[in-house]
């Protein structure tokens, strides 16, 4: 690994592995189909170094005009999901593919994806708070409880936990070990859990916490 | 699509030879085990009081009594340490699951069986 970069893939759903050992993983099954780099961009001309990458294909009608003229000029076609990456790694040129083969097995790599949406939620639920007595003649259940002090400061802290909606937030999980590479079904299967429903689109990159080797 | 996806890697992983008993029965389960640098073959035999779970998640309990005293383990269907499964009598079971079992004495639970197979 010589720079941290990614690739866009979709989550297919969980099960589990059992390695030589005949000890169970829990895995996550992801299917990156190659991606096709739409764009190139260098600091002299857009300020950053990254490589724009699409993938999919969503119909004509459906995408917008301006992105649909530049990319019938250019002769590719209307991606999916089109997403930067800040990183620029030399040999990828406009049109090149990325295919996931690119991620080896054992590496760790952080997977981005949309939390599922759970909706309007109270605060037992959404931060953890632990409630109020369910008997002993208490007549509150499950509020949130006092949220500030009194004249001083006058006001309540920012971020205080209150009710509301929970979910469909971006959400990464960090460090999750590449299982295996199936080169032939464009495959990932990485530890545990990641965001998102089945089927939704993810983004799987390189460990920002492990060191990229020069 | 996606649970196909899922279905073929589950199946690659299947083990032969893991289908042909069910609740009721009475099996041999043979499983590997590790001890220091040698691999030995153990054997626990008792009733299949319950199967749960499916594909590749698919797990059996088997109940036995040793010295006296119940005794449950519960095998992962596929798992790779399991050698083979071997079954003794086939059971006749009215429910899916034999927790009542628990709740008899030895004898009483060989009676059910007994009677079961007039």
């Amino acid at each position: 690994m010589i720079e941290r970069f990614g690739m866009i893939g979709k989550k297919v759903g969980m099960t589990r592995i059992y390695d030589d050992q005949g000890l169970a993983t829990a895995v996550t099954v992801i299917s990156a189909e190659p991606n096709t780099v739409y764009e190139v961009r260098t600091p002299e001309k857009n300020r950053v170094k990254a490589v724009v990458m699409g993938t999919g294909e969503r119909k004509a009608s459906r995408t917008n005009k301006p992105q649909r003229v530049a990319f019938e000029k250019a002769g590719r076609k209307n991606p999916l999901f089109l997403r930067q990456f800040r990183a620029a790694p030399a040999d990828l040129a406009v049109g090149s593919e990325v295919a996931v083969t690119r991620f080896k097995a054992g590496q760790l790599v952080d997977v981005f994806g949309l939390s599922k949406g759970k909706g309007f939620h109270g605060v037992m639920r959404k931060h953890n708070f632990a409630g109020q007595a369910d008997a002993h003649g208490s007549t509150t259940h499950r509020r949130n409880g006092a949220i500030g002090c009194r004249s001083t400061p006058g006001r309540v802290y920012k971020n205080a936990g209150m009710p509301g909606h929970l979910g469909l937030d971006n959400c990464t999980i960090q460090n999750l070990k590449v299982m295996q590479v199936r080169e032939g079904e464009k495959l990932l299967l990485v530890r545990g859990a990641i965001p998102g429903a089945n089927g939704s689109v993810v983004i799987v990159r390189d460990a920002k916490k492990v060191a990229v080797k020069a | 699509m996606s649970a196909k996806i899922i279905e073929a890697i589950e199946k690659e992983q299947f083990k032969e030879g893991r289908t042909g008993f069910g609740v009721g029965d009475k099996i041999k389960v043979f499983t590997k085990v590790k001890e220091g640098d040698k691999e030995r073959t153990q054997l626990f035999a008792g009733t299949v009081i319950a199967r749960k779970g499916r594909g590749l998640n698919e797990q059996f309990t088997v109940r036995r009594i040793s010295y006296g005293e119940g005794v449950e383990r519960i095998f992962p269907l596929h798992s790779p340490r399991i050698e083979k499964v071997e079954v003794e009598t086939k059971g006749n079971p009215r429910r899916a699951k034999l927790f009542y079992l628990r709740k008899r004495s030895d004898m009483a639970v060989r009676e059910v069986v007994e009677t079961r197979k007039k």
